[in-house]
């Protein structure tokens, strides 16, 4: 298996690559730099059951579940959620449950994000953030069984 | 002294008029407010402001029912407002205007009550393609409930009503026409007075939408012969929920009481309640008093510094922004209407409204994106949504040219 860098590692990767940035105009043209290259999610995952609730863009959400961990792909129309998606499957995807459950996801305070665009629901980034917790709660309990 | 002022032919003070509005002084992300989200809600003026401290701090009371001096005027305060927005849309009778909290609770009084009482199975609800949400789910559940139907007028790619289908949808059938006067996510003025008409011709009533349209149009309820008219105190510079539900007088005495409780009975028995007098009936509990006493002074605000004036300056916005905004290329205006109310929608082809959005935000520019509690119409048109920059009588032109620089600053990241 490949190697996987820890969560709070993967997290810190990010807090240290905006810390570059000066403005959040930067940072911004980062994140959509992000999402202009997040791979492009394959069409037939784009059905309903894979949308995410509570974005005001369409945003398809993916989890693979494979000897214990859960790997995300993602997908939306608006590039700057597309940046956000890709910095939340960098540090998410290829962990096991229980860690994705446990992460308080920290590195979206860090690098300022939470008062941009955490504030309101209509960007979706907080729906984000829960249906991956969510898969992770689901995949968590299936293990058990 | 009111109409006095709208008569004179000046122009708008706007810088003056600023002033008044504390927020607009504040900055966003290290840059200037650019508050372009009025079809959402105004900002408020301080005299709005200090009437809701003034009534905490000197009057604050229960109306109606109390013997002492603070409840005397407190009750006053309450009731000069109705008299104010009587006035305001030109109604005949103060009995006819019921405080509710907002449009949305006008228009669901409207359909739980007429509705419930009038609507049987075949009947018919007109709507159109352009309405919010607001007049569309009431109709949807009382026309659910009463076996009635809901038939919906379509627009245009203009974002004008196609009157000529809605002539063909009127028929004995159609017991009530709910329209937006002014369109929150085009625009778009209706020609109500052609649609009343119309409607009562064929035997039905009209109730009118003036969310968007009591802050920037002249409403006068009896020039335009509706039957129920509903408005919200916060898009008018006035606080939040609070909200108007204009009837006429033989309807609201006509249909049953909306909810019950204090304040909208004459005498309870457990085997019988008589209902209070109009527009009590209506207004069952201790309503918001105090956001109720400081909407009058969004009113007078309004009054002093000329409707006509105010109106005049936001065309000339509209105009401006209009212009300047077409220079942008790949942006399209979604609603170019002939009427219009300062709503410019807009859609930059290749780019998400969504992104737009942020990006203005990081500007401190504010804009509403998204559907706007529109989705029919957002289908219609075939968009995921808008960008939408509605503009007040606070709003300038440099205003415009910095969400113009800010737009063109947002495509280039994004493209």
């Amino acid at each position: 298996m490949e190697a996987i860098k820890s969560i709070s590692e993967a997290e810190q990767e990010i807090i240290d690559e905006f810390s570059l940035f000066d403005t959040w105009d930067e940072k911004y043209e980062y994140i959509i730099d992000l999402g202009k290259k997040l791979p492009v999610l394959d069409e037939k995952y784009k059905r309903d059951e894979n949308k995410v609730r509570g974005c005001q863009s369409t945003v398809y959400l993916v989890a693979d579940y494979r000897d214990g961990r859960i790997f995300f792909k993602a997908d939306s129309d608006a590039v700057i959620v597309k940046g956000l998606i890709s910095m939340l499957i960098r540090v998410l995807s290829g962990h096991t449950p229980d860690e994705i459950s446990e992460t308080k996801l920290d590195f979206i305070r860090e690098i300022g994000m939470m008062s941009h665009l955490a504030q309101t629901r209509s960007n979706g980034l907080l729906s984000m953030i829960k249906q991956m917790k969510n898969y992770a709660l689901a995949y968590k309990i299936k293990s058990q069984q | 002294m009111i109409s006095q002022l709208n008569t004179i032919d000046e122009k708008l003070d706007v810088w003056a008029l600023r002033q008044q509005f504390p927020v607009l002084a504040r900055e966003v992300k290290g840059h200037p407010l650019v508050y372009l989200d009025n079809a959402a809600t105004s900002q408020k003026p301080q005299l709005v402001i200090d009437a809701l401290v003034d009534y905490y701090s000197n009057f604050n009371a229960n109306i109606h029912r109390g013997i002492h001096t603070l409840a005397e005027e407190a009750t006053q305060a309450f009731e000069a407002t109705r008299d104010a927005v009587k006035q305001y849309i030109g109604a005949g009778h103060r009995e006819e205007i019921v405080f509710t909290r907002g449009t949305t609770e006008s228009v669901n009084l409207v359909a739980y009550t007429w509705g419930r009482q009038n609507l049987k199975e075949g009947d018919e609800v007109i709507i159109s393609t352009m309405e919010h949400h607001s007049n569309i789910v009431p109709w949807q559940i009382i026309c659910e409930e009463r076996k009635a139907r809901l038939k919906v007028i379509p627009i245009t790619d203009e974002g004008e009503l196609v009157l000529e289908e809605y002539k063909k949808l009127l028929s004995s059938k159609t017991k009530l026409v709910s329209i937006v006067h002014a369109s929150n996510s085009l625009g778009t003025i209706n020609p109500v007075k052609t649609i009343i008409e119309w409607a009562h011709a064929a035997g039905a009533l009209v109730m009118i939408d003036g969310a968007q349209s009591s802050v920037h149009l002249d409403i006068n309820v009896q020039d335009l012969d509706c039957d129920f008219f509903a408005l919200s105190s916060h898009k008018m510079y006035g606080p939040t929920g609070v909200g108007v539900l204009y009837g006429k007088k033989k309807w609201l005495e006509s249909m049953p009481p909306f909810q019950g409780g204090g304040e909208m009975i004459k005498e309870v028995y457990f085997d019988k309640t008589t209902y209070n007098d109009l527009p009590y009936k209506y207004e069952a509990g201790t309503p918001n008093i105090a956001d109720t006493v400081a909407f009058k002074s969004a009113i007078d605000f309004v009054n002093r510094w000329g409707k006509a004036r105010i109106r005049k300056h936001e065309e000339d916005l509209l105009k401006y922004a209009t212009e300047s905004l077409t220079e942008i290329k790949g942006l399209k205006i979604i609603g170019q209407a002939r009427n219009k109310v300062s709503v410019v929608s807009f859609f930059v082809e290749g780019t998400h409204p969504q992104d737009i959005g942020i990006l203005l935000d990081n500007r401190g520019i504010a804009v509403r994106t998204g559907h706007h509690c529109t989705q029919p119409l957002m289908d219609r048109l075939c968009l995921p949504g808008t960008v939408r920059a509605s503009f007040a009588a606070y709003n300038t032109r440099e205003e415009i040219d910095a969400l113009v620089a800010g737009l063109g600053k947002a495509i280039k990241m994004l493209s």
